[in-house]
């Protein structure tokens, strides 16, 4: 089975809050001090990529974003996908909208040719657009299947297991078909080796434009009118005694007082 | 130009969707797939019934044509919602946003980005508008005198490529997470499955409160992932969220923003939980649940 999996670099979501910053004039995040990784939900669906590799099965992974995403590759082939390619895109190019990523996977997918299953993140950490997998789709003319959480065979036939809010829905699907990952306890993403990263770093790489591709830069979906902090403000009243007992004692008034009042 | 709002049966979550979509002016015209539509009747002005199982391919090929010539298409954050909003958009030729916590005349949709670190406008630029909403948490439509009436439409039957063999409940009860009004929840600092059977059921049913759990504690498999709370889990709003040993990432605290009061028990006092918490403590919660159990029973 030829199966591709999309995956983005963002900025690293774990920076705390104190730390973030926004560039008020760009609308963007600032990158600060912050590292780049590639986002969780990419590294899912990597994760569940190779735990499904049917015997001669060949997994490419591929990534649309500045030179730095090469960074993103490197990693998804140390942790043993098989190709890779990077549509690069200059440092300073606007946000795009999902729809214009969805344009740009989809000539990479009509280039590079014949996935059976082409898997992305259910969203990303960055703008949490949560679209991208579902355009793609529709640019390709293929169903799409979301918030899944593994795959199988059974006689030769591809099962898509997707989580609901009250549990979960099973598919059998004809391929060639979409499929947007979400996490659970078994695709949690493998660390890689250190020798598998330093022979990752060996690989080819094929690389591109979207322009090459035959994709203008525009951004025609939608776009950012204002991006601000919130301001939260918090008090938070820590329970007060000498004794633990006398603290949770406290604390279980509290609990009854905003419950009792319900 | 009409408004059209999609739901999947009838709930707290429909009515927050309708009440949005009466605010924005127009015709409302509301799609119900499921059951539902009597209750959804008394506030639209017009309502079709979709005689159909849930199915992604069939209900696109069902919806584009019952949503043509619409300015906005609205939604809530469920599954199927999430799933259908940005297609349904591209069929349309318009464009999409989701999790939006407010909408305004324009269409211009307010929502979380980054974590919930940050919050952004959207501004859509091609018509229809499709936006899904944190739709609990907007106020109900008012009810009309009389109810709308119902058009039951059965889509003809699609050749899909995908199938839906198997359908699986795992809830912990009837009633949905998002509506509990108490909700204890537990994070990786619980330590295992055990942590959660022995020590926080116990507590939540004492509270009469239902259970939740961050990511790290679903990802580590102690609790199934329909328990997962954040910007990748559920949106609730309950009167008290009590969050035990867990950080407070600002993608958990995305889903707990509409929390009328957070409590916090946690080991470390610079966790950012309690920067959101109104009231906490800082301990080791092996020591303070089974305390606070003997508390409350006392106390009841
Ligand atoms: C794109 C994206 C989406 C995400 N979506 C979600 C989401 O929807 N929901 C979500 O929850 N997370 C989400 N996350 C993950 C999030 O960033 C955090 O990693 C996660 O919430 C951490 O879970 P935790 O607080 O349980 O674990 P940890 O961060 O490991 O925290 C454990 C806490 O337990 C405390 N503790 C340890 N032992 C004890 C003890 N004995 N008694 C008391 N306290 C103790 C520690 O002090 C610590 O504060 C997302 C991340 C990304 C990148
Ligand atoms: N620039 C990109 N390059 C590769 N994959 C992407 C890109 N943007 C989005 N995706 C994929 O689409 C998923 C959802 O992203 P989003 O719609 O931006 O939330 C991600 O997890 C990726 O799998």
């Amino acid at each position: 089975m030829n199966i591709l999996v999309c995956m983005k670099q963002v900025l690293d979501p774990e920076v705390p809050a104190r730390d973030f910053r926004i560039d008020a004039a760009r609308k963007e995040a600032e990158r600060g001090s912050a590292s780049l990784v590639t986002n969780i939900f990419c590294e899912n669906a990597l994760e569940t990529a190779l735990q499904f590799r049917p015997e001669g099965s060949r997994i490419t992974v591929l990534s649309y974003g500045a030179a730095s995403a090469e960074e993103t590759l490197r990693k998804a082939l140390a942790m043993k996908a098989d190709a890779a390619a990077l549509v690069v895109r200059e440092d300073d190019a606007p946000p795009s909208d999902p729809l214009h990523a969805a344009r740009v996977l989809a000539a990479s997918v009509r280039s590079l040719g014949g996935f059976d299953l082409i898997l992305t993140g259910r969203e990303a950490g960055d703008w949490g657009a949560g679209q991208t997998g579902a355009l793609l789709a529709e640019e390709l003319g293929l169903p799409c299947i979301a918030f899944a959480d593994s795959l199988s065979l059974d006689g030769g036939k591809l099962r898509i297991r997707r989580q609901t809010e009250s549990g979960w829905e099973l598919f059998e699907a004809e391929t060639p078909v979409v499929v947007t990952i979400t996490n659970d306890e078994h695709n949690v993403p493998r660390i890689p080796k250190v020798r598998d990263v330093i022979l990752a770093h060996r690989q080819p790489l094929t690389q591109f434009t979207a322009v090459e591709l035959g994709v203008p830069e525009m951004n025609d979906y939608y776009e950012v009118a204002e991006l601000f902090i919130p301001k939260k403000e918090s008090r938070c009243e820590l329970v007060a005694g000498d004794t633990l007992e006398q603290k949770v004692d406290q604390l279980a008034r509290k609990l009854v007082e905003v419950t009792a009042s319900l | 130009m009409s408004i059209v709002t999609i739901h999947f049966g009838f709930d707290r979550a429909a009515e927050g969707l309708l009440g949005a979509a009466r605010r924005l002016g127009d015709e409302l015209h509301a799609v119900v797939i499921g059951d539902g539509a009597h209750d959804v009747a008394r506030y639209a002005d017009r309502v079709t019934a979709l005689a159909m199982d849930y199915h992604p391919e069939a209900c696109l090929g069902a919806l584009v044509p019952l949503c043509a010539g619409a300015r906005a298409i609205l939604l809530a954050n469920d599954t199927y919602s999430q799933e259908l909003a940005p297609r349904l958009a591209y069929r349309l030729g318009g464009s999409a946003v989701g999790d939006g916590v407010a909408i305004d005349e324009q269409l211009r949709v307010t929502r979380q980005v980054y974590g919930g670190k940050a919050q952004a406008v959207i501004a859509l630029k091609r018509t229809p508008g499709v936006a899904w909403l944190r739709a609990r948490s907007f106020a109900p439509a008012p009810m009309r005198d009389t109810s709308a009436e119902i058009t039951t439409v059965t889509p003809p039957n699609i050749e899909a490529k995908t199938r839906i063999i198997e359908r699986r409940k795992e809830t912990q009860t009837e009633a949905k997470l998002e509506d509990a009004r108490v909700i204890v929840s537990g994070g990786r600092g619980i330590g295992g499955p055990e942590g959660f059977a022995n020590e926080l059921q116990p507590l939540a049913q004492l509270l009469g409160a239902q259970m939740a759990a961050s990511r790290a504690a679903c990802d580590a498999g102690w609790v199934p992932p329909t328990w997962q709370v954040g910007q990748t889990g559920k949106k609730v709003a309950p009167d008290l969220y009590l969050a035990i040993a867990i950080t407070g990432a600002s993608q958990h605290m995305a889903g707990i923003s509409e929390a009328k009061n957070i409590a916090a028990i946690n080991i470390d006092p610079d966790a950012p939980i309690f920067r959101h918490a109104r009231f906490g403590i800082v301990e080791d919660y092996r020591k303070v649940v089974p305390l606070l159990r003997e508390k409350l029973a006392n106390m009841k």
